[in-house]
């Protein structure tokens, strides 16, 4: 005889359930943490380069976590800044699940710091399904990459709290066709702020890392929200 | 492709839920949204690893599809057709609050209950 068991459980409940401890502790200890997720080549890693070194200069207290399947070579490459990184190697996964984040936190101070980035795996898939605790959501497009990449993986943008655009210093020599691009994106999100940054002429560089300071504020304060009863 | 990551947790989930460790499952019955990121056929094939030698082996795998549902602040709950337009389809407001779509869930699960007596 055969009999039907009711489950009712969330495929990714560990997950979510370590995500939800972390993000306890990064509102507790007050900083702000940003997930970022693009696919590989969007220059999230320049970007974060720029970023931490304008952060670092002008004594905003940053750390950042990067995800890539094999080398530290991105961890070595941004420690230039200044602010302390980590490598997270996932051995091939394909994006970081929240076991990784609270693993390389340790030894961390995180009351000694106002934010902290996770520059995911290059990814645009995978990585939407797996909460971080993370504040702030970003997803980051490159003007090389085509306008109609957030119709061609809503759950990403669609998820995003913020929506960052890359290289628009080139945007006129590969024919970025700005205005379609915003369309796709709002098509897919209708509300979440984009900034237009370029790592090369600092375009944008202070404008994102004042709004990631405050957004994850915003965001945090929206998941409690969401979380209430 | 996290469709493997995904369908572990399937198994270990499945199998801490059982009553004894032998007991047989002959069916895993799933609720992904369409707004989740999963392809239903990349987990099914996933599924069937990552099931091999746990008493899931033989279970079948069922994968129910839910729509993605959005809260327009005019017309209420509105189905929406696919993941590439978050407007409101009834009155074309831009619309991004989402109710549902995005869950991946086991629903239930079947025993086959002549195993465990057998013990």
């Amino acid at each position: 005889m055969t009999r039907i068991v009711e489950i009712r459980k969330g495929i990714l409940e560990k997950n979510d359930l370590l995500a939800t401890g972390l993000r306890a502790r990064f509102d507790e200890a007050g900083v702000a943490v940003s997930n970022w997720v693009s696919s590989p080549g969007t220059g999230k890693t320049a970007l974060l380069e720029a970023l931490l070194t304008a952060a670092v200069e002008r004594g905003t207290r940053v750390a950042a976590l990067v995800g890539d399947c094999a080398t530290d070579n991105d961890a070595q490459r941004l420690a230039r800044s200044g602010a302390p990184v980590r490598q997270i190697v996932t051995e091939s996964m394909c994006h970081l699940e929240s076991d990784m984040i609270s693993e390389h936190l340790e030894g961390w101070h995180l009351s000694e710091l106002d934010l902290l980035i996770i520059e995911n795996v290059g990814n645009l898939v995978c990585p939407t399904a797996y909460d971080l605790g993370e504040g702030t959501r970003v997803a980051l497009l490159s003007v090389t990459e085509g306008e109609d990449k957030p119709a061609k993986y809503p759950q990403l943008f669609h998820s995003a709290d913020l929506v960052v655009i890359t290289k628009t210093d080139i945007g006129a020599a590969v024919e970025w066709d700005r205005d379609a691009a915003m369309r796709a994106i709002r098509s897919v999100n209708p509300v979440a702020p984009i900034i237009e940054t370029s790592a090369r002429t600092g375009a944008g560089v202070i404008e994102l890392l004042d709004l990631l300071l405050l957004r994850s504020v915003a965001a945090t304060h929206t998941h409690q929200l969401q979380e209430a009863p | 492709m996290h469709e493997l990551s995904v369908a572990h947790a399937v198994v270990s989930t499945v199998i801490d839920a059982l009553p004894s460790p032998d007991t047989r499952v002959t069916q895993v019955r799933l609720r992904i949204g369409m707004l989740s990121g999963i392809v239903p056929q990349a987990l099914e094939f996933a599924y069937d690893v990552a099931a091999q030698g746990t008493p899931l082996a033989d279970a079948a795998l069922v994968i129910e599809r839910s729509p993605i549902v959005i809260s327009c602040p005019t017309c209420g709950s509105q189905e929406l057709a696919d993941a590439q337009n978050f407007t409101c389809p009834e009155c074309s407001q831009p619309c991004g609050d989402v109710i549902s779509g995005k869950e991946m869930e086991i629903v239930d699960i079947t025993l086959d209950d002549a195993v465990v007596a057998a013990r």
